[in-house]
């Protein structure tokens, strides 16, 4: 490790959030440095591109203000490392980890370089602890579990900061004390960000989580470093530190789009819709740190909030998001304008790791057929509402009918619970009164014995 | 650390074993030098008559690197490890040699990433982390494999000859004679206890004495030699709609293109349990870290019921998870078929479970765009069909002219991630013209939880004629002629359910009615199988059939009953009929005479 750092004055090409110098000797690739242009104000910056006569580098803080003869760029020797520790918990700062809350620095007790490093898959243990998030939707249709990363898809004016925040401040885990939320905040507005804090200090839990933020007016490629700063500190908590650790990252859309910026400045061949060709690789280096690691206590659970532009779930972010994370929680539009709460359109949602966390001894025995049952009921009625638009309902016979009443009350009943938290058996106890309104032969998943155990139809109206 | 060569291409091409000590590498050159560098391509100068596919090491922390490019002084790698940290300037040693697998025991069980580092070997180390410069011996040097010979001193034998055999977890692994070495006489070749780096023969050959190992290097990108055969008989699955619909032939490949979510690895991970292939090789390229720890999980639990060892034994992982480095995800599947080739020219049935296709080919893309190539279709290379192609042809049932005569085959599934699972994108499409089944993931049918979401509309296979003897062989005449009725209904449904939008169920006449119902009952009596379902998850091909020959006595059963004035209602709510809703659930005990059964109450209406 050299300690030797030396400092270059005037640079040759400045362009969007790019630097370009001439001849600097023995530059590392992805090297820090500081850059001071005749104002003053230092800004960050890391190395793209070195070879024998250019040094490209990315300004954080963009290259406004700057010019050709006065900067300077001051080289550090190595990558960003980020100064961690648990003091961090309660403390909110800026997207390179610089404390903004008016407090104290924080003493770290190591530091640690955010690109961080990948998991052996033949040393991560496998997730499987449910998580009880209180919301039926979720524990019952698609559970969360320990080491996950679960997206949310929603759309521009849907509440997924909302529901996020209430997974972060009343998910329970089942014998885990040490439980933070770390929020990594990516161009989103002050008012989002402030309502998320709003959330956890009326549940008093504000000492249990860490905010990075990188606010819609902050610079725009520092909303590459926001999202590793805060999973370089989770990691660390749960790793190091041995808490169950959940990371909100919010929005992943406008990541996408100051990685495509850099991506343009770069000249680089665009892929899909501008974005570059390696948008899925970059997304995964920050999903696929969630998880756990065998023989260590602490896990680390991703929930990464993705605004589809124009609710489209093709597009590139919530498309490649999908691709690597463990399933997707999608917010409906048509629910939200319907005042449901949480809006969670159930038929795209999907858990991957569901059937690990789930089942006897975790949940209940009878999970899975459950919510199988509950899936393949929905979906014939959602059809059925599609078909009805064109046929009109008394086309329907008796028992289409029921089928699209349920849908109706599977939206109203089980997804609805507004501000309430559900523990996993008041969510089964709402489901197994929907299903006792359906005749009993229509039940083809439910094993017999279950039904017997729990299928009670409602008295017989006169 | 052993100073051994730490991957493939990793020793020069003397090298015979990966247990002998590496010493000079690349001593004998004066190293290169970095002249540029920028994500996972670094231009070097200064390397002394390098060559195409030559593997490099670079900068202080050895990092593995493959030429791609060469241009006067200049030479193109692209590098397999994270690159942050490297200086113009900065040494890049050659290696002499392309890059290589090592192929021999100890493969079986273990789990590997791209470079075939052995991820399993470094967990147990406590390396939890991989960080770039890491090295490790692809295969166990320390470990001693008891070898029995098969042939005498004295012998002639040539490329592929068996010398004698391993056993490896109860799989006799069989010690050949690399291809491309001899023909020669054998020296003194004894039944012992040898380590990787230890000879077990000495071959005379017209060049002088070649010392055989029980392992050997070979250059992944070269395909091993092999005389191909037809295809005969399917891969069996124990999955309904492919066994019974849309089988794939042992030596054949399928592709199975989905969306996110429509179940692509759980299929392929459904195949890697229940196919009755002798060894798998199941390559995780560019996906999730936490489902390969799930299949290493479930693998090692999991009991193989044609031996009752772990499934694990019979196993190969290589994964190259998203987050590592991209190069290397394409080094994955080129050393994934090389050491399927390798069990293949052993004799054995390997399936080959490549998951995903499409992030091999977003590594080329990424790849070549950081050349600054000319981009072909959505910014892929222009090459992308022909590396596909390369790829897949690898694929096929094959026979060795050494001794003793062998059959072997390699079945390649390739999962494909379509781009918002649109099918008409260029790796789908390239995919498609190379395979022979077709398993089309449906969205829809993943949403409404239709499980495996194959949608019977689009996917097709090319195998039926073929395998139609060995069906007859194997399962009863019958085969085809259900498969044609299933197919033809489900068909019909289409056309029915594109009617009632318009008109309503009740417009239909009565037959059609029930052809819709006994057409649900094929969906989800039928060709629902749930992949975790204790009982379900896999049947035998004879339990598939009655099951489908049931259910489709149900559909007589019911047009029998209107033909005697029944109405669609009491037709659908005969007691016999209700019951094949539930066949899914019935245990593997005698299903076949309680399904026969039923056949027979059904059939007994008409």
């Amino acid at each position: 490790m050299t300690l030797s750092v030396h400092r270059v004055t005037g640079v040759n090409r400045l362009a969007g959030p790019l630097l370009v110098m001439h001849h600097v000797p023995r530059v590392m690739l992805g090297e820090e440095v500081f850059v001071t242009g005749q104002d003053g104000r230092a800004r960050h910056g890391r190395v793209l591109d070195v070879s024998a006569d250019l040094v490209v580098v990315q300004v954080y803080e963009g290259t406004g203000g700057l010019d050709l003869r006065a900067t300077a760029v001051e080289l550090t020797g190595g990558p960003f490392r980020l100064g961690v520790s648990e003091a961090m918990l309660g403390r909110v700062m800026d997207g390179r980890g610089t404390p903004v809350d008016g407090g104290p620095p924080v003493t770290p007790l190591r530091t640690i370089d955010v690109n961080g490093r990948a998991i052996n898959p033949a040393a991560r243990a496998n997730p499987a602890d449910f998580i009880e998030t209180g919301i039926s939707a979720i524990d019952l249709l698609d559970s969360l579990v320990r080491g996950q990363k679960l997206p949310i898809f929603t759309g521009a004016g849907l509440p997924a900061d909302a529901l996020a925040a209430r997974i972060a401040t009343g998910a329970r885990l089942l014998g885990s004390e040490r439980f933070a939320t770390v929020f990594a905040a990516m161009g989103i507005t002050r008012r989002e960000s402030d309502a998320f804090l709003d959330a956890f200090a009326s549940s008093g839990a504000l000492d249990r989580l860490a905010l990075f933020l990188n606010l819609a007016d902050d610079p725009v490629i520092e909303r590459l470093l926001a999202p590793r700063c805060a999973l370089t500190l989770a990691e660390h908590l749960a790793l190091d530190r041995g808490m169950d650790v959940l990371v909100v990252m919010t929005d992943i859309t406008a990541y996408g789009e100051a990685l495509r910026e850099l991506s343009t400045a770069r000249e680089e061949i665009p892929g899909r819709r501008g974005y570059p060709g390696y948008l899925y690789t970059d997304l995964a280096t920050l999903f696929e740190r969630a998880g756990r690691v065998l023989e260590r206590p602490g896990s680390l659970t991703v929930m990464p909030i993705v605004t589809m532009p124009d609710d489209d779930i093709t597009h590139p972010i919530p498309d490649l998001t999908g691709y690597i994370t463990e399933g997707q929680i999608v917010l409906s539009r048509e629910l939200h304008a319907r005042g449901i709460f949480p809006p969670i359109d159930a038929l795209p949602c999907l858990s991957r790791l569901m059937n690990a966390g789930i089942g006897e001894g975790k949940t209940r025995a009878e999970h899975r057929v459950v919510a199988d049952q509950l899936y393949a009921l929905y979906a014939r009625g959602r059809e059925l509402r599609r078909l009805i638009a064109v046929i009109g309902e008394a086309a329907l016979s008796a028992g289409e009918r029921r089928l699209l009443a349920f849908a109706d009350r599977f939206e109203t009943e089980l997804i609805a619970q507004g501000a309430r938290r559900r523990s996993i058996d008041d969510t089964f106890a709402v489901a197994w009164q929907l299903l006792s309104r359906l005749p009993r032969d229509e039940l083809t998943r439910l094993p017999e014995e279950l039904l017997d155990a729990h299928w009670r139809p409602p008295e017989a109206a006169p | 650390m052993s100073a051994r060569p730490a991957g493939p291409g990793a020793g020069p091409g003397s090298d015979t074993s990966p247990g002998t000590g590496l010493g000079g590498e690349g001593e004998a050159r004066a190293p290169g030098t970095v002249v540029q560098a920028g994500g996972p391509v670094v231009r070097a100068g200064g390397l002394t008559a390098p060559s195409m596919g030559e593997v490099v090491r670079i900068g202080t922390q050895r990092l593995l690197g493959e030429v791609i490019r060469l241009d006067g002084e200049v030479a193109t790698i692209q590098v397999y490890e994270e690159t942050s940290g490297l200086r113009v300037g900065d040494p890049v040693v050659q290696t002499g040699a392309p890059l290589r697998a090592w192929l021999g025991p100890g493969l079986l069980g273990a789990t590997l990433d791209g470079l075939q580092r052995p991820l399993d070997a470094l967990a147990d180390a406590g390396t939890w982390a991989l960080g770039p410069g890491l090295e490790a011996p692809p295969l166990d040097p320390t470990r001693r494999w008891h070898f029995v010979p098969v042939r005498g001193p004295g012998e002639t034998v040539g490329p592929g000859d068996q010398l004698g055999t391993v056993a490896e977890h109860g799989l006799e692994h069989r010690i050949l004679v690399p291809p491309g070495v001899g023909p020669g006489r054998l020296g003194p070749i004894d039944e012992r206890d040898a380590t990787l780096a230890e000879p077990v023969a000495a071959l005379e050959t017209a060049t002088g004495t070649e010392l055989l190992h029980l392992a050997h290097a070979w250059p992944v990108r070269v395909p091993r030699p092999a005389r191909r055969l037809p295809a005969e008989a399917p891969l069996v699955t124990g999955i309904r709609v492919i066994d019974m619909l849309f089988p794939v032939a042992r030596g054949g490949v399928a592709v199975i293109p989905g969306g996110f979510g429509t179940g692509k690895t759980v299929v392929e991970q459904s195949l890697a349990r229940a196919s009755d292939a002798d060894v798998v090789v199941y390559v995780g390229c560019g996906e999730r870290g936490n489902e390969m720890a799930d299949l290493l999980a479930s693998f090692r639990e999991l009991v193989d019921p044609r031996t009752g060892a772990p499934l694990l034994h019979r196993t190969v992982l290589i994964a190259n998870t998203s987050n590592m480095p991209v190069a290397a995800r394409e080094a994955s599947i080129e050393l994934g078929i090389t050491v399927a080739e390798y069990f293949r020219d052993q004799g054995y049935d390997v399936a080959l479970l490549a998951d995903s296709t499409s992030r091999w080919a977003e590594a080329l893309r990424e790849i070549g765009g950081r050349l600054e190539e000319l981009p072909g279709e959505e910014g892929f290379p222009a090459y992308l069909a022909s590396r596909l192609a390369a790829f897949y042809e690898r694929a096929g049932q094959v026979t060795t002219a050494a001794g003793p005569a062998r059959r072997g085959s390699i079945t390649v599934v390739g999962a494909v991630s379509p781009p918002g699972g649109d099918f008409s994108e260029p790796v789908t499409q390239a995919s498609l013209r190379l395979a022979g089944t077709f398993w089309a993931l449906d969205t829809e049918l993943a949403h409404a939880r239709h499980f495996p979401a194959i949608g019977w509309l689009r996917s097709y296979s090319l195998y039926v004629e073929r395998l139609g003897a060995w069906y007859r062989e194997a399962v009863g005449e019958e085969w085809e002629t259900l498969r044609t009725q299933a197919l033809e209904l489900l068909a019909r449904e289409r056309q029915l359910l594109d009617v009632v939008e318009l008109v309503g169920v009740d417009a239909l006449p009565p037959e059609d009615r029930v052809s819709l119902e006994a057409a649900r009952l094929v969906r989800e009596a039928f060709l629902q199988q749930h992949a975790y379902d204790p009982v379900d998850a896999a049947r035998p091909l004879g339990v598939q059939l009655a099951m489908l020959r049931a259910v489709l006595a149900g559909h007589r059963a019911m047009l029998a009953a209107l033909h005697r004035g029944a109405s669609v209602d009491e037709a659908t709510a005969d007691p016999a009929v209700r019951e094949l809703a539930r066949i899914r659930s019935w245990p593997g005990e005698g299903i076949v005479e309680r399904l026969e059964a039923l056949a027979g109450r059904l059939g007994g209406a008409a």
